[in-house]
């Protein structure tokens, strides 16, 4: 049969948001993709030129709303660095616990996505009522379910209570059964196995070569995640990369499932450990230099470029997201797919198209 | 406040990606910066066990980039980015959007360099 072009997207019942691939068919299978952007570029970057440098937090938040908490402290640590600002030990293990508690609202948003990509819509609304608690935290303790705007140049904006981290530990308790009733369906279940063991292979050579990151490196057999580096508080922390090595959607999947309860255990070994003291230094004075920031986002690894004159505005503010390097690992994906299993695929690398465009 | 940058040129920097490349790095990413009028700053940044090295060449602004593309097709979006945002033509793009991977076909502005406006042919 002629080959065919087919339209994937920028609207499609599995995409929470637009992007296009133009796949290109021979029967039922993918030869090639193609990808098109743009639908929700915002120029974010060029900000810089308009906002000072403390101004930018807010902007950088706003580059993706899952993952804002995560951008925001990857953006103070370049400037803290830049300033040879210090942040105080209780506002490091502070960002740990926020940042980790967006990493498992992150992973349980997908998890239910994913679930309801194959049809399987019950664990879809089971996974996302689990994730209505760690929302409630983050209202409870930041006043924002979302976009919780912990972070600041020189440490946290808020601290927490004795009370509230009772009521953390607690509510964690409940969140961990939950995820774990949930465990026996997602990663034994014959349907969900049917849809993603064997699909949408990227091995470890390929993962390399075309700079994926994140949970889609780790499902590859890749041990690197970026908090390996030890910044914010996880130098202090007992921290393992979560790794599988079947190179598949189900091998993404169950890194992301894995690390949800790998969070759960980082928050409480950081309020267990969690010094007295102030959250934050005051900051006084512009930045100057240039600096390289890479944090771990849910997706995967973020890389900050800042580079300041010393004045309130920066000259450049850099930002590479991971979905953007996922990106060319899914072109070697969907290849030689059953056109029915693209969408699953697509969603396996946890697409963040903000992000990806900013 | 960068560590282990090397400095290439246009005639150097595809050999220097195919020897990280050999040497089991990954691109991370490219970074381009405005540094005047007529140059541009462009950092090409590789990971290897959690260890960052960057290559740094000076682009005129007037003049091709060698594409690293065909080296390494992870390069292939970010380069497109950097047509987008400054503006720069790649000599060897394996997938050239024209300008067109952000921004519609009819935007003449180039967001991240001054005063330059895209005249079309």
């Amino acid at each position: 049969m002629a080959r065919t072009i087919i339209p994937f997207g920028p609207q499609h019942p599995v995409l929470p948001e637009p992007v296009h691939l133009k796949l290109v068919v021979e029967d039922e299978i993918v030869k090639e993709a193609v990808p098109a952007l743009g639908y929700v570029h915002r120029g974010l970057e060029k900000l810089v030129q308009i906002r000072d440098y403390h101004q930018m937090i807010q902007i950088v938040e706003r580059v993706c709303g899952i993952c804002s908490c995560i951008h925001a402290k990857a953006y103070c640590q370049g400037i803290e660095t830049l300033m040879g600002v210090e942040v105080p030990d209780r506002g490091r293990f502070l960002r740990v616990i926020w940042g980790e508690l967006h990493r498992v609202h992150s992973h349980l948003l997908w998890l239910g996505l994913f679930a309801d990509a194959f049809g399987f819509e019950s664990v879809f609304q089971q996974f996302w009522k689990v994730r209505e608690k760690i929302m409630d935290m983050m209202e409870a303790t930041a006043g924002n379910r979302v976009i919780i705007s912990v972070n600041v140049v020189g440490g946290t904006r808020y601290d927490l209570s004795p009370e509230q981290l009772r009521w953390i530990l607690e509510g964690l308790v409940e969140v961990e059964q939950g995820v774990k009733a949930l465990q026996k369906t997602m990663l034994e279940d014959y349907t969900v196995k049917a849809r993603t063991v064997g699909v949408g292979v990227l091995t470890r050579e390929q993962a390399l070569e075309l700079g994926a990151a994140g949970p889609t490196l780790r499902g590859s057999g890749v041990a690197q995640d970026m908090r390996q580096l030890g910044y914010s508080a996880y130098s202090d922390l007992d921290f393992e990369p979560v790794v599988e090595t079947g190179g598949d959607s189900y091998s993404r999947s169950t890194v992301r499932f894995r690390e949800v309860l790998q969070s759960i255990d980082l928050v409480r070994q950081a309020i267990a450990r969690l010094p007295e003291g102030d959250t934050r230094v005051p900051v006084k004075g512009n930045p100057e230099g240039e600096v390289v920031v890479r944090v771990e986002q849910p997706r995967g690894e973020l890389l900050y470029y800042i580079k300041a004159n010393g004045t309130k505005f920066l000259d450049r503010c850099r930002i590479r997201t991971p979905t953007f390097a996922n990106v060319p690992p899914l072109l070697a994906m969907v290849g030689g797919l059953e056109l029915a299993d693209v969408p699953v695929v697509v969603l396996s690398i946890d697409p963040c198209i903000s992000c990806t465009e900013r | 406040m960068i560590e282990n940058i090397t400095e290439v040129t246009q005639a150097t920097v595809a050999s220097e990606v195919l020897r990280l490349k050999n040497a089991g790095y990954r691109l991370v990413t490219m970074t381009c910066t405005e540094i005047d009028e007529n140059d541009l700053d462009i950092l090409y940044h590789f990971d290897k066990d959690l260890e960052l090295v960057h290559l740094r060449m000076r682009q005129p602004k007037d003049r091709p980039v060698p594409s690293i593309s065909g080296i390494l097709f992870a390069a292939l979006l970010v380069e497109n980015e950097l047509r987008d945002q400054f503006g720069v033509s790649f000599d060897g793009l394996i997938l050239d959007f024209n300008r067109t991977l952000y921004l519609d076909a009819e935007v003449t502005e180039v967001p991240l360099v001054s005063n330059v406006k895209i005249t079309k042919q």
